[in-house]
């Protein structure tokens, strides 16, 4: 529908520097341009690199989302940026991007969560969001169980890592391997031809008195490494086939086991997986299986929209938009540390009438 | 001609407005850990004092650094994108150079600024238009300026090196806009808006490298 708010998002809160644009639930730009391939021979996103990465993508990515959607920047009804959790240096990017954009165009500006925007992307793949929404975020930096009953203005945390996220775990398991960074993608496809049931790895917090929906895959990560390393002292050759099948069924297994009973306890219908581990086709199937058995509807994105981008942020932003949340203000900071249950930041001037900053901006809008 | 200056370089967070003929409104402040913060309201402040709209610009001068890359990619992410909002070109001018314009000495001197970690950035002049060296950056201790006269926060902050240390201690975007305008009217080709780091990445891959989740 053309009156559905169209929103340009900026996503860099990590090494993907995204640009998307959506008008209301659709999908129209998805631009990303990834520093991962600087990364890799240090194992790991080193954020300095990211940071000067996503400086000199900005502008050619927002020019190449643009001309992918077809519309003038002029059109837009508001820019929406990820304002928070990430790393600091590389959300001011972002942030200072937006700022200036939304600046120079005249359009409200709305600083929106991270992992909000992980859980509103579905929106673009199946439709509005059923309200509650239980959401389980895996990815190289999250962990989490997340209920939603309004993505703009109420996500509770059910649960997270208390050490290490999944992703985390997948490149460090990866790295002992010798196969490469990022680890996700390359274990899914030694896994495939692995026996899952190989090796007995441990399932972390899931004994009777551990918190039912908290993760931890510190304990997890360790076993795998030094099963390994007993082999290589050994002299054995390391299945490494088996390794990762066995590895990822231990993962998966207690990330679906936990989500699904989470949803069965809090009487919620509908699972919504994100976050880059989503792309992980064991999780995919197994949380199919377990939905199904326990009558929920599971609702995954495509991978490209479960990794980090800037669809999922215009998407969020689109929503604020839309359920008329107020937007920030100019001197919104990027916050390293967002609290999950802030789904944005929204601006002081509304509350203070006589706002200088806001009052005199108004003088600036184009017409 | 209306160009909009900008500098987020070093601690401080300057901005000015130049017509072609004179410096009409700026502002500076200093504060080193919020310059996300205080850069897009001082421009609106600028615009606003001196009655413009930012649609108005003509053209976007940046000061490029070298400078501690946080807060020096705030003004040059902030440059690059209104640049690409107006279609109006975008300039870049060496922080150092900016900061030289403002000296009042004759004859060569060195300006220098903070680079953190024990180290300044710096560059020599030959006058206050002239740049004679690269900008670099060095521990002060390794650094002999023969006793020239310098200027800026790194000189002001290691008098062993820097004996003869003058005023300005900041940068300011009102002298960066004047040596733009000058520069520009002298059909002098100014630089590319992109950042002088003069330092590697520290390539460090922190433990929970990617997003922290707050549990
Ligand atoms: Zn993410």
């Amino acid at each position: 529908m053309a009156d559905e708010p169209l929103v340009l998002g900026i996503e860099t809160s990590c090494d993907e520097t995204g640009v998307g644009i959506v008008r209301g639930t659709t999908l129209l730009a998805d631009a990303i341009a990834s520093s991962v391939d600087e990364h890799a021979r240090f194992g790991g996103v080193v954020p300095e690199v990211a940071s000067r990465a996503h400086l000199e993508a900005m502008v050619p990515t927002i020019d190449r989302a643009l001309k992918e959607a077809g519309v003038s920047a002029r059109d837009l009804d508001g820019i929406a940026v990820t304002a928070g959790p990430g790393l600091a240096g590389a959300l001011l990017v972002g942030v200072s991007a937006a700022k200036a954009y939304a600046y120079a165009l005249g359009k409200p500006l709305y600083g929106v969560n991270h992992l909000a925007s992980h859980i509103c992307v579905d929106q673009l793949e199946h439709g509005a969001l059923p309200e509650p929404t239980m959401a389980l975020l895996v990815s190289g930096g999250h962990s989490s169980l997340l209920l939603s009953s309004d993505i703009t203005s109420d996500v509770r945390p059910m649960g997270a890592t208390i050490d290490d996220a999944a992703g985390e775990a997948f490149d460090k398991i990866a790295r002992v391997l010798n196969l490469g960074f990022p680890g996700g993608p390359v274990i899914d496809r030694y896994a495939k031809e692995g026996d899952p049931q190989a090796i007995a790895f441990p399932r972390g917090l899931t004994g009777p008195r551990d918190p039912a929906y908290d993760f931890s895959f510190s304990g997890l990560k360790t076993a795998v490494a030094r099963w390994i390393e007993a082999r290589r002292a050994a002299g054995e050759e390391v299945p490494v086939r088996d390794v990762a099948a066995s590895f990822q069924e231990a993962v998966v297994d207690v990330l679906t086991r936990k989500a699904v009973r989470a949803c069965k306890d809090e009487g919620v219908d509908h699972l919504m997986i994100g976050g880059g581990v989503a792309a992980n086709s064991r999780l995919r199937a197994l949380a199919a299986e377990r939905c199904e058995a326990a009558g929920i509807r599971l609702r995954v994105p495509r991978p490209k929209l479960c990794t980090d981008n800037g669809a999922m942020v215009a998407a969020l932003g689109a929503e604020m938009v839309a359920r008329n949340r107020a937007a920030s203000d100019w001197d919104l900071s990027a916050d390293s540390s967002l609290p999950v249950t802030d789904p944005h930041v929204p601006g002081q001037a509304h509350t203070h009438s006589h706002d200088h900053v806001h009052e005199v901006s108004k003088e600036n809008l184009y017409s | 001609m209306l160009l909009l200056a900008l500098d987020t370089a070093t601690p401080a967070v300057t901005v000015a407005l130049h017509d072609g003929t004179s410096v009409i409104a700026s502002s500076s402040q200093v504060d080193a850990r919020r310059h996300g913060e205080l850069l897009l309201p001082a421009v609106d402040r600028v615009l606003a004092e001196a009655g413009h709209r930012l649609d108005a610009v003509t053209g976007i001068v940046v000061g490029v650094g070298p400078g501690p890359y946080t807060g020096l990619r705030v003004g040059l992410m902030t440059a690059d994108t209104f640049g690409l909002a107006l279609g109006v070109p975008v300039h870049g001018v060496c922080t150092l150079d900016a900061l030289a314009y403002a000296a009042d000495i004759d004859g060569p001197f060195v300006a220098a600024t903070d680079a953190r970690r024990k180290e300044v950035y710096w560059a020599r002049y030959a006058d206050r238009r002239t740049r004679v060296t690269d900008p670099a950056v060095d521990r002060p201790g390794d650094l002999d300026v023969g006793g020239l006269p310098a200027v800026g926060a790194g000189a002001l902050l290691y008098p062993d090196t820097f004996p003869d240390a003058h005023a300005p201690e900041h940068v300011s975007a009102a002298a960066m806009a004047s040596l733009a305008a000058e520069r520009l009217a002298a059909g002098v080709e100014l630089e590319a808006p992109r950042p002088l780091y003069l330092r590697r990445p520290d390539a460090q891959v922190p433990k929970n490298y990617k997003v922290v989740t707050p549990k």
